[in-house]
């Protein structure tokens, strides 16, 4: 399944956050999201999964789903968003138990989903005894239980350390490398765009708009911490940012 | 070595503000009231028409039990007790439900319940009477009213605590409404309406006495007004007594529910 973003404005009370967003995310491709604070990053995500209405514009599932999967467009949120009251299985079954799959059937995906991410060890504990990185797993883990066409992904490690950081996205690399899924990354930090970006969407500063594409050829599993051909694209991207980051300060201290 | 000596020790400024259970300190406040009373009752300083003394009021408490009268009197006040909460808090915690889900609701009752908090509810007995009877349904009447109002307002304000993110969470994953209320909203509601409990539960033994007052044979409060007519100290303590320990048991079952139900919490 693809998708089509289809001229996307939005407006929050006569200020306009996005102004006619164009994009085509195709199966199996990640797509990262880059763009100065406020230009309408998480906004835009809403937008695309339907939990907010777009002033103008449409968001298009191209194509059906691919069967079994029980929520296409499934968020991973920056803090977590994991019930504290239940256990890290809970957590995940709680997203099984309205699809009236069996109780031996919903167990199976809990374990195969826990395995993936490295979690079987920890399917009894509580939110409160994991450290901040293996609550992203869980987040992950109760992501991928459905089975999404679509991952929407808004700034997932920014509440983590760099050490943390680095092992995750290892682990969504690998998680892809195993099984490609497609996704749309916000970021804030243009490293994590070029180690996990197919291509690179930079919005500009509000209201924002696509200013550049930047695709990334290497293959996913071959690029890897400190890689020297990211360099280029990186410091592309900086370029970009750096110029939208300054002339969005300026606005501001103009009022 | 020099510059060792000259160091000196941080000092600790970062304790306090964090209390900890110490289990034996209310028990001790209790026993040096109760044994000051005892002193003061006995050596004179505090009269007897003042304070009764507190040995004389376990001796009427082990009579009121050696004759049976303690569970003949204890017996109707739990049941009122337990069927007028448990209407008031059941009925309190849906519609605090629903004031916390759904605007209509909330701007139509939040004024109404505004209206009826303050009014004491021991005013409206005689009108309990005229609609529920004299019997036990104006009693139950009494309590069940006056717990609703305080379970409402604690309910929609846990409602309204609940983080929105787990909710939004809820719907991205296309769970239906009825699952987002019944596995994220209530139990994220759970800690604010365990703590209104406390309150509208002492309320609700509050209301016990005021609903004994009028035509109950038996009961604690009952049993208090009788005590009270006649200036019976000693009586009137032992009836005092029994409410309080009511309050103490009803605390700590709070408290283990609690403990039980929120050991998700940091
Ligand atoms: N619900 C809302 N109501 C009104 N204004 C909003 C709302 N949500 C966001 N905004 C405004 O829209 C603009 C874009 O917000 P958004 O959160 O999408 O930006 P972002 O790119 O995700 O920023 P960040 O990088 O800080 O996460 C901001 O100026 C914000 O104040
Ligand atoms: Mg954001």
């Amino acid at each position: 399944m693809d998708i089509r973003i289809d001229g996307i404005s939005h407006c929050y009370g006569g200020v306009e956050v996005l102004r006619d967003i164009s994009l085509d995310v195709s199966n199996g491709q990640i797509v990262c999201v880059v763009g100065p604070s406020g230009c309408g990053k998480s906004t835009l995500l809403r937008l695309i999964g339907g939990l907010e209405k777009p002033g103008s514009g449409q968001v298009l599932q191209m194509g059906d789903p691919p069967v079994g999967s029980l929520n296409p467009l499934t968020y991973i949120f920056q803090d977590f968003a994991l019930l504290p009251w239940r256990t890290v299985a809970g957590n995940v079954s709680l997203v099984l138990e309205d699809h009236g799959i069996g109780a031996a059937a919903a167990q199976k995906i809990i374990d195969d989903v826990l395995m993936r991410t490295n979690l079987s060890d920890f399917s009894e504990a509580l939110p409160k005894q994991l450290s901040g990185g293996m609550k992203q797993r869980v987040a992950i883990a109760r992501a991928l239980a459905v089975n999404p066409a679509l991952l929407l992904m808004d700034e997932p490690l920014s509440a983590l350390d760099s050490q943390t950081r680095e092992l995750l996205m290892d682990d969504l690399i690998a998680l892809w490398t195993r099984q490609p899924f497609t996704a749309i990354y916000v970021t804030h930090n243009l490293g994590e765009a070029v180690r996990l970006g197919h291509r690179v969407v930079v919005l500009s500063r509000r209201p924002g708009c696509v200013r550049e594409i930047v695709d990334i050829d290497k293959p996913l599993s071959e690029r890897a911490f400190g890689d020297a051909d990211l360099e280029a694209p990186q410091k592309h991207l900086w370029q970009l940012m750096r110029e939208e980051a300054r002339a969005a300060d300026a606005e501001l201290v103009n009022g | 070595m020099a510059e060792k000596k000259l160091g000196r020790p941080v000092a600790f400024r970062g304790g306090g503000f964090a209390p900890v259970p110490r289990r034996w300190a209310g028990f001790a406040v209790f026993v040096s009231l109760i044994l000051v009373a005892e002193w003061g009752t006995r050596a004179g300083w505090i009269s007897a028409l003042t304070l009764p003394r507190p040995s004389d009021v376990l001796d009427t408490f082990r009579e009121l039990y050696a004759s049976g009268m303690l569970f003949k009197h204890l017996g109707p006040s739990l049941s009122r007790l337990v069927v007028g909460a448990a209407i008031g808090v059941s009925l309190g915690i849906s519609i605090g439900v629903l004031i916390g889900l759904f605007s209509y609701i909330r701007s139509g009752l939040v004024p109404l319940v505004a209206a009826i908090f303050p009014i004491p509810k021991i005013a409206l007995l005689p009108l309990f009477v005229i609609w529920f009877g004299i019997g036990e349904g104006s009693k139950y009447a009494l309590i069940a009213f006056g717990t609703f109002t305080p379970t409402v307002v604690a309910t929609y304000g846990a409602v309204d605590n609940v983080d929105r993110t787990l909710i939004r969470m809820g719907q991205s994953f296309g769970l239906s409404w009825w699952s987002i209320v019944r596995k994220i909203v209530l139990p994220g509601a759970m800690p604010g309406i365990l703590s209104g409990l406390r309150i509208s539960l002492a309320i609700a033994i509050i209301l016990l006495v005021a609903a004994e007052m009028l035509g109950a044979e038996y009961g604690i409060g009952a049993y208090i007004l009788e005590a009270g007519s006649l200036y019976d100290l000693e009586r009137l303590f032992a009836g005092v007594v029994i409410l309080s320990v009511l309050g103490v048991v009803v605390s700590f079952g709070i408290g283990l529910i609690e403990r039980y139900l929120l050991d998700w919490r940091l």
